[in-house]
């Protein structure tokens, strides 16, 4: 900083105004915090009046959230054997044995498995599509962009419509494969269109000097511009990865059992008299975890990947 | 001169590379490279759509193997003169019209505020942002938790700072107050993106303009009004879109909060819709719906857009 500018803001304004955003910052960080926090709470502490902010961290929520348990009587305790592990234990502090481990483990697996599916196949299809249209001039720029938004101003419901049906004529309804077909065409426009963005950027003679040196077309793809494209191409795939993460229209109307993933799920927990919230918090923090840390990691393309690269800062 | 797209965009190729490059022609590999994507796309949003066009004049009913009959326009009359949709219909525009208006009063003032470039802003901005990006359905459902009337933090908080009682009211269940429960937490979620979309307009902005408007003495109000909101309109108007649409198809986030209830009070159309297609199995009925919310969106972002390339321009 050298002189003075009259558009750099005082001291005082600099002060001011970051005392307000952290206000802000705090406030709507506080349920996420919440959510983690009500995870490890006993149930008792979960549902005390007023809200503990301190209280004792327990694992039981996370145990009840992994297994399925069976109440036992005081008389029946004394008859098992002494618990083995540290969650046996847990459980039986609660007065009740384990009697096997629940759902969430397969949901979340088939979260794992449609999300990184999905994003592989539209990150494929995406990349070979954005190059094309990148390389060889398409005179339709403008329509293309307002098509690609119109794909997406359907309500997911009414997508939901023709897609169950031809679904269950191809027996594709509660199938990974389905939902990661589904998945991969829902992202493909976004990652067609980021790609785009990425692969225009990267100038035009590095492949023409590889051209010139007796590479095919393809190769020069592969050897010159995919290595170029790399951050852009782990950007876009972890934008289509937290979509279909997050999906839950789709998720809930097309799955229901061995392919349902974790949105649909998570909502599901129960325990005694109502949702057992701290297994849902449980579920829902290992759930979260994963993408905060993507958006941590993304924050310097956030702005490209939510406006469909409309404004790329 | 060919109608398809892929012949036009091999045929705009320059034809010097052409000539000169070995393997496999431009032509060929423009083939190769767009044509699976487009199937794709085919196969699954514009093929679903025509189907969803004829399913609007039938009286199909998913759950039943009876054939369908042609009904034409039947449904689309019953949709238009049914209460229901009208209510879903306000409920819709209540939703949107709320937080839009509260997103991007708090989004653009917080973009304002960390353009001030106070230490740490990179933190804050990464900070806020977080709702955003996490699932709507899993967060919205533990919002119901918050909004507990005995042990929930935000009717606590609520009790804390105005002294109403926590019990005395619930955020979900009263009829009052379950539009704003979901206006709340849609804006929670989604005021960051509004603050980011403003963030990049106010970023774009020159200082050589404001350094010239000192020069001439401008009032730092008159600055604001005349210079920083003019050249972030376009950004702002950008935003305003995008949340116009993704909260006309809002779904997962409501659902898993109100569920459309009290009553039918907080029912979207697209919750609406959705208890037409799954609930009723009234698909054909539903499909005309579908064909009308979608018409409907298309037709007011066509003309959005139009005004928002009219701003642009100026």
């Amino acid at each position: 900083m050298s002189g003075f500018s009259v558009t750099e803001p005082s001291k005082r304004q600099k002060w001011f105004a970051g005392i307000l955003v952290i206000t802000y910052a705090m406030v709507t960080l506080m349920p996420l915090l919440w959510i983690i926090a009500t995870g490890f709470k006993s149930p008792e502490d979960a549902i005390s009046y007023p809200p503990k902010v301190i209280f004792e961290p327990s694992l039981e929520g996370y145990v009840n959230l992994f297994t399925t348990r069976t109440r036992v009587t005081t008389s029946m305790e004394e008859t098992l054997l002494p618990p083995e592990t540290w969650y046996d234990e847990i459980a039986r502090d609660s007065g009740t044995v384990i009697s096997g481990p629940t759902r969430y483990g397969q949901r979340f697996t088939n979260s794992v498995i449609i999300g990184f599916g999905s994003t592989f196949f539209s990150i494929f299809f995406g990349t070979l599509a954005a190059y094309a249209f990148s390389r060889f001039r398409v005179p339709i720029k403008e329509d293309l962009l307002f098509f690609i938004l119109s794909t997406r101003m359907m309500p997911p419901i009414a997508v939901a419509i023709p897609i169950f049906l031809m679904f269950r004529q191809l027996g594709l309804n509660d199938t990974h494969l389905g939902m990661i077909l589904l998945y991969t065409a829902v992202n493909l426009s976004l990652s067609v269109w980021l790609l785009k963005g990425f692969i225009d950027e990267i100038p035009l003679e590095y492949e023409e000097a590889a051209l010139i040196d007796g590479y095919t077309r393809f190769q020069a793809f592969y050897k010159v511009v995919l290595p170029q494209a790399a951050t852009g191409i782990a950007s876009t795939a972890i934008f289509c990865l937290i979509f279909a993460w997050n999906e839950y229209a789709f998720a809930v109307l097309l799955t229901s059992g061995s392919a349902q993933t974790a949105p649909p799920f998570i909502p599901t927990i129960i325990g005694v008299g109502g949702q057992d919230w701290p297994a849902v918090a449980a579920g829902a923090t290992i759930f979260l975890i994963p993408v905060m840390i993507f958006t941590i990691l993304l924050r310097k393309h956030l702005l490209r990947g939510i406006t469909f690269g409309a404004v790329r800062k | 001169m060919s109608g398809n797209p892929i012949d036009r965009v091999a045929e705009a190729t320059p034809p010097t590379f052409a000539s000169r490059v070995r393997g496999l022609s431009d032509r060929t590999i423009a083939w190769l490279f767009v044509g699976p994507s487009i199937v794709l796309l085919l196969a699954v949003n514009i093929f679903p759509l025509i189907w969803t066009i004829n399913l609007s004049f039938t009286n199909f009913k998913a759950n039943r193997l009876r054939d369908a009959e042609y009904i034409w326009f039947q449904n689309y009359q019953r949709i238009l003169t049914d209460t229901g949709t009208w209510e879903s219909m306000q409920a819709t525009a209540h939703f949107l019209f709320w937080t839009i208006f509260f997103q991007v009063l708090i989004g653009f003032a917080l973009a304002y505020l960390i353009n001030k470039k106070f230490k740490g802003n990179d933190m804050w901005t990464t900070i806020i942002v977080l709702p955003m990006m996490l699932s709507p359905a899993v967060v919205g459902n533990f919002w119901t938790f918050l909004y507990q009337p005995q042990i929930g933090l935000f009717n606590y908080v609520v009790e804390f700072l105005t002294g109403i009682e926590a019990s005395s009211f619930s955020m979900i269940g009263s009829v009052n107050l379950a539009p704003w429960s979901i206006v709340i937490v849609d804006t929670w979620m989604w005021t960051p993106f509004v603050m980011l979309i403003c963030l990049a307009g106010l970023r774009s902005i020159p200082d050589s303009i404001y350094e010239a408007a000192e020069c001439d003495r401008a009032s730092k109000w008159r600055q604001f009004w005349t210079l920083t909101i003019p050249m972030v309109l376009p950004f702002l108007m950008l935003a305003v879109l995008f949340r116009g649409i993704e909260n006309f198809k809002m779904f997962d986030l409501v659902v898993q909060l109100t569920g459309g209830g009290p009553g039918s009070i907080t029912t979207l159309t697209s919750i609406d819709l959705k208890r037409e297609a799954f609930e009723k199995w009234r698909t054909g009925y539903a499909s005309a719906y579908a064909v009308i919310l979608f018409v409907t969106v298309f037709g007011l972002a066509s003309i959005y857009v139009k005004a928002l390339n009219k701003v642009k321009e100026r």
